[in-house]
């Protein structure tokens, strides 16, 4: 039923790219989509993908991983794929069958699109298969720090993120077992046309949220009892520090920007 | 003047104004030290108690003091909870990170414990419950009675002068309860750490030093284990447990065998029905 | 109505995210008129075990009977077996959804096609065999205290009337009274005609209501007996993490002590069997 819905794809490995600063990591990861958008030619196509396999090394990753990642997007683009083939407007026509037509520039700009959208994909998998949900969280509280100041509320955002995280797997089980007791009580989920079905859902979805509101109730009067008051005055389990690895992450990312803008 | 960690001075407290009130001016005091079991039904109040003695609730009238603290102040809000650590009855629910070691720095964060001291603090607190070796671990991986020890590791590591414990055994298994109990009663005994454990269970409350039973709001009894659990009759009209020995206790006397009211585990029970002629 | 388990096994994918208990060569009977108590350690896979007597979860090999039916053969109709073997999942309370008590009940037997009338008399009768204040009918389920609410979701599956009726841990999280009341129902239920699988951490009461007991250990059939015999093995329970009831308990201290004493379950039975041990020398 909901087993198949596997979280936290973190890759608990040791590398180069798993000991850099989270901060670092989005700043680059941002940097590094910059980057894919500057490289329009297909021939940027080229220092991309050797950076993403050099990344991918240093990260220790298997390139299978970074490709299962990928699969979700299939449909999504073989339909930008097709859709860029068809309908872009272009001279040199290469095939035309009835009234549709296939042109030499209709043909680049599908490949850069389908590329581009696989090269997002995969670099912000190095990101989060790099990086502990929770690193991630706290890397991006203090990058946005800075918005605080004018009442951007980074803290709560970064919490709320960081308990939606501790829970998910809470409340994935507690669907499960929600749904198999209805099914004891002659429930059916599985057949009856989309209507049907969605009325089916209510059975579920009513205990679901009254559990999910109490937990929160639970956890909030939990949090408080910890003394939760929260961003100000509170101080950080981890230390984020930037070191020389970081260093030579920027640079590298630097260099592809470079050859990416010079390329074109 | 004696040193109470937790004082309750004719406390009453009321949900909403006009409501019921669920406690009825209660006093009662906890020594530096002290074990104390509090025994009662739902809605016998003993779990508003418990968040009145950190400051959760704030009394309707009277007074609770945190080692001399007034939590109706707010200044002292947060030395109040920290002192007086609470532990809550459904272990999902009082989590909040996904990994152990985040968990138990939870509160030390919140009271701006410096970086650098909070690696040391999370180890020796989970080492205290014995789970330092599930530090990495996601809680949604660990069993109840291990989820609430991580509980119970977040409250040791803020250093605290109390722990309330407020029905943590209810959605355990024997082998979690058990696991829960002895960790608290070795934190009480090595530590000095003055314990409320607010329960159902009256085997768990048979192994504390003070017993204290709560009805309607009331305190109805105090005293040793010895003291309260001999009033069986008073126990089962407010149809709480009797611990089976002392059940067979009254049994065996009402048969004419001299045994004696002391007589509440196995073993000293064994003991008191060999010897009897 | 008897379930018979035939060497069954259940074995869960490798990698799934929810930690479930694995079976291994199961092989009893559940018979008419059980109060059968399923005990064993957390991760001994009682819960799995309850999961496969109505068809929620397929067992890996072995095969299910039902009534003589296997319930996961080609054709058979899962959803109609559910109807005669009813399961209570652990904190039932968290399953209620409906607006009214009434309508919450009335979820399973309207799913089984009943309506008007006959809908109307099994709600009432599920209702009144799990003795709340009568009131409750019409309240919204979540004004009610947890053990009511436990309750409610207990007559929800009554209302179906199953032949058989599979209860896990019912009574974990109440409090005293709320755990003495439900006790009683279950123990009513049984009387009134219906085969219960208990699954319970509570050896006390085990010892009292149960008619046989099976004992799960690391997902195999470990014992199977009435509970004088499984509680007269208490060294083989506690070497599988089990508690044994402290009447026991004393009964085997006594013994060994040079008393000779009869098994016993209960503190009655024990207070007699010391009785007349001491040799008829004590009167009332």
């Amino acid at each position: 039923m909901l087993k198949d819905i596997t979280l936290g794809q973190y890759y608990p490995v040791k590398s180069f790219v798993h000991d850099l600063d989270p901060r670092i990591k989005i700043v680059l990861t941002i940097a590094f989509i910059v980057a894919v958008f500057l490289g329009g030619s297909l021939l940027g196509a080229i220092p991309i993908t050797l950076f993403i396999l050099l990344a991918a090394r240093a990260a220790n990753l298997p390139v299978k991983l970074l490709l299962k990642g990928i699969k979700p997007l299939r449909l999504i683009l073989v339909f930008t794929f097709l859709l860029n083939l068809f309908f872009t407007a272009g001279d040199t026509v290469l095939l035309a069958v009835w009234k549709v037509r296939v042109t030499l520039e209709g043909l680049q700009t599908a490949c850069r699109f389908s590329l581009r959208l696989v090269f997002l994909v995969t670099g912000a998998s190095i990101l989060t298969l790099t990086t502990q949900p929770v690193v991630l969280t706290d890397g991006m509280e203090r990058l946005m720090r800075p918005l605080a100041r004018i009442g951007f509320p980074a803290h709560e955002l970064a919490m709320m993120m960081s308990i939606a995280l501790r829970f998910i797997p809470t409340l994935l089980e507690e669907a499960d077992k929600i749904m198999k007791a209805q099914m004891a009580r002659g429930a059916d989920f599985e057949s009856g046309n989309l209507l049907q079905r969605a009325k089916a859902m209510v059975p579920l979805l009513v205990p679901l949220f009254v559990s999910a509101f109490r937990r929160a109730g639970d956890l909030a009067m939990a949090m408080e009892a910890r003394c939760y008051h929260g961003g100000q005055g509170r101080t950080r389990l981890r230390v984020l520090k930037i070191t020389r690895k970081d260093y030579i992450a920027c640079a590298a990312v630097a260099a592809l920007i470079a050859v990416t803008a010079v390329i074109g | 003047m004696e040193d109470f960690i937790l004082e309750a001075k004719n406390v009453s407290y009321a949900y909403e104004e006009g409501e019921g009130m669920a406690l009825r001016d209660v006093s009662l005091a906890f020594r530096r030290g002290e074990l104390t079991a509090v025994l009662g039904h739902n809605g016998s109040g003993k779990s508003t108690l418990a968040k009145l003695l950190n400051g959760l609730y704030v009394p309707t009238a009277g007074t609770v003091a945190v080692c001399g603290m007034d939590t109706a102040l707010d200044e002292h809000t947060w030395e109040i909870r920290q002192a007086a650590g609470m532990v809550f009855q459904n272990p999902d629910n009082q989590l909040v990170a996904s990994i152990v070691r985040d968990d138990v720095a939870f509160g030390l964060e919140n009271i701006g414990v410096p970086s650098d001291e909070m690696p040391g603090r999370v180890e020796a607190a989970l080492r205290d419950v014995g789970m330092l070796d599930f530090i990495d671990r996601a809680p949604h991986t660990l069993s109840g009675g291990q989820k609430q020890r991580i509980a119970i590791a977040g409250i040791l590591a803020m250093r605290p002068k109390a722990l309330i414990l407020d029905e943590a055994t209810a959605m355990l298994d024997p082998k979690g309860r058990q696991e829960v109990f002895s960790v608290v009663e070795r934190l009480n005994r090595e530590q000095g750490i003055t314990v409320v454990w607010i329960t159902h269970f009256m085997e768990e409350a048979a192994r504390c030093r003070r017993v204290v039973v709560m009805d309607q709001g009331r305190c109805v009894m105090d005293g040793t284990p010895g003291e309260v659990f001999t009033q069986s009759e008073k126990l089962r009209a407010m149809r709480l447990d009797v611990p089976p020995m002392v059940a067979l206790g009254d049994l065996l006397r009402a048969r004419g065998l001299k045994i004696s009211r002391e007589a509440m585990d196995v073993e000293t029970m064994a003991g008191e029905v060999l010897q009897c002629r | 109505m008897p379930i018979k388990i035939e060497h069954m096994y259940h074995t869960y994918q490798a990698g799934s995210p929810f930690q479930a208990d694995a079976l291994e060569d199961i092989d009893f009977t559940i018979e008419d008129g059980d109060l059968l108590a399923l005990i064993g350690h957390t991760g001994s896979g009682k819960s799995t075990l309850a999961q496969h007597l109505n068809g929620l979860l397929t067992p890996t090999a072995g095969r299910v009977l039902v009534d003589g039916q296997d319930i996961n053969a080609k054709g058979a109709n899962r959803r109609a077996l559910r109807q005669r073997v009813g399961l209570l999942f652990q904190y039932a309370e968290y399953q209620l959804f409906e607006e009214t008590v009434y309508k919450d009940i009335a979820f399973g037997p309207r799913n089984q096609g009943l309506t008007g009338d006959a809908l109307d008399a099994r709600v009432r009768s599920a209702f009144d065999k799990v003795h709340l204040p009568p009131d409750a009918l019409e309240k919204s389920p979540f004004e009610l205290s947890g053990g009511q609410m436990r309750r409610v979701a207990l007559a929800g599956v009554v209302a179906m009337e199953p032949e058989v009726l599979v209860l896990d841990e019912p009574i974990a999280g109440l409090d005293p009274k709320g755990r003495d009341e439900l006790t009683g129902i279950i123990h009513e239920l049984h009387r009134g005609g219906v085969t219960i699988v208990l699954i319970s951490h509570n050896m006390d009461d085990v010892a009292r209501i149960a008619t046989r007991v099976a004992v799960l250990d690391k997902g195999r059939l470990a014992m199977l007996g009435t509970p004088r015999e499984i509680f007269s093995r208490g060294d083989e329970l506690e070497a599988m993490g089990l508690d044994v009831p402290q009447t026991v308990q004393l009964c085997r201290r006594l013994r060994d002590g040079g008393m000779d004493l009869p098994d016993c379950l209960t503190n009655e039975e024990l207070c007699a069997a010391i009785c007349a041990a001491k040799g008829g020398a004590v009167h009332a």
